[in-house]
């Protein structure tokens, strides 16, 4: 570990300090703990003050409560992507290994809270839009996110050389992050069955204290569960690349 | 009794409102044991592959070292 350290450059050293594998383990298993239960803790705060302690809206009556798990999901969707996509340029600039383990890792995440989005926005469309499911800018940017998440995991694995494959999914990652605005704004760009942003206006938000302190909690539990998880993985990762290495050698070896 | 009734009817919605918290429990969850599942038998194999290599390994760094 010391002799790759040597090697590189001194001055780009702050800038690869989590490029090794080694000093990446060590520093996910400090945080890990500490990541872990504060995801239990806002997370279950987050859920059962929504569930219980929040009014039922004017308009929408309890289906409100859906709100609780879709938009926290629909903001992990795109905070993933923007990761898969920052991590993706990070290790084709740089060739950072931990940077490409990091966007393969937060992939499935991001898709599963893209899918739960999808979901979610359905069971809350048909009883409030009378429709499961419409053709409109915002759900069909949001199913084309999805698709992404899908392409960027099979694209790694769909060519016999890993580091290509790699490479290619990085590249599809690049491409698709120009959907991430598209999602945010097309309720604004395109008349759209639904509702415009509440949280994010600027001045006051659209949205009373009661549901918006629940809200804000729940997303954060949902963020934290996301770099928990995305720890977790991106060190299995590692740990796979190690054994790959070992069989390597002790194949040599014979 | 019928206070708990009436919460989990969700005012008619009931059929859309658990469904959403049930499906977001599931994927969370199912997400989270297949990361434990597949990190706990890397680590397994790690284990067991280092103890076999590791060794020899060593004995040929030092043999190197040595040179």
């Amino acid at each position: 570990m010391s002799s790759e350290a040597a090697t590189q450059p001194s001055g780009s050293r702050s800038l690869h300090r989590f490029a090794n594998p080694g000093r990446f383990l060590r520093l996910a298993d400090a945080v890990l703990p500490w990541v872990a239960a504060a995801t239990i803790l806002t997370l279950g705060a987050g859920i059962i003050w929504a569930l219980f302690f929040t009014p039922p809206d004017y308009q929408q009556g309890q289906t409100v409560k859906i709100m609780y798990v879709h938009v926290p999901s629909a903001w992990m969707a795109m905070f993933a992507y923007t990761t898969v996509a920052a991590a993706s340029a990070a290790a084709l600039i740089w060739r950072h290994p931990v940077a490409d383990i990091a966007a393969h890792a937060a992939s499935p995440i991001g898709a599963g809270f893209t899918f739960l989005a999808l979901a979610t926005g359905s069971l809350w469309g048909k009883p409030m839009w009378g429709t499961w499911w419409v053709w409109d800018a915002r759900l069909t940017s949001v199913l084309v996110l999805f698709f992404l998440y899908i392409g960027h995991m099979a694209i790694a694995n769909a060519f016999e050389d890993a580091g290509r494959g790699r490479r290619a999914a990085a590249i599809l990652a690049l491409v698709g992050v120009i959907n991430v605005p598209i999602i945010k704004f097309s309720v604004d760009w395109w008349h759209t069955l639904h509702q415009p942003a509440s949280v994010s206006q600027i001045g006051a938000p659209a949205i009373h204290s009661s549901m918006l302190w629940p809200l804000l909690i729940t997303a954060l539990g949902f963020k934290l569960f996301f770099v928990t998880v995305l720890l977790l993985r991106m060190k299995s990762d590692i740990l796979a690349v190690r054994i790959k290495t070992l069989r390597m050698m002790s194949l040599g070896e014979r | 009794m019928d206070a708990v009734r009436e919460y989990l009817a969700m005012g008619g919605y009931a059929a859309f409102v658990w469904p959403s918290y049930a499906i977001t429990a599931l994927v969370m969850l199912g997400i989270l044991v297949l990361t434990l599942r597949s990190l706990r038998q890397r680590q397994h194999a790690l284990k067991s592959l280092e103890q076999a290599v590791g060794p020899r390994r060593r004995r040929s760094r030092r043999n190197e070292e040595a040179a």
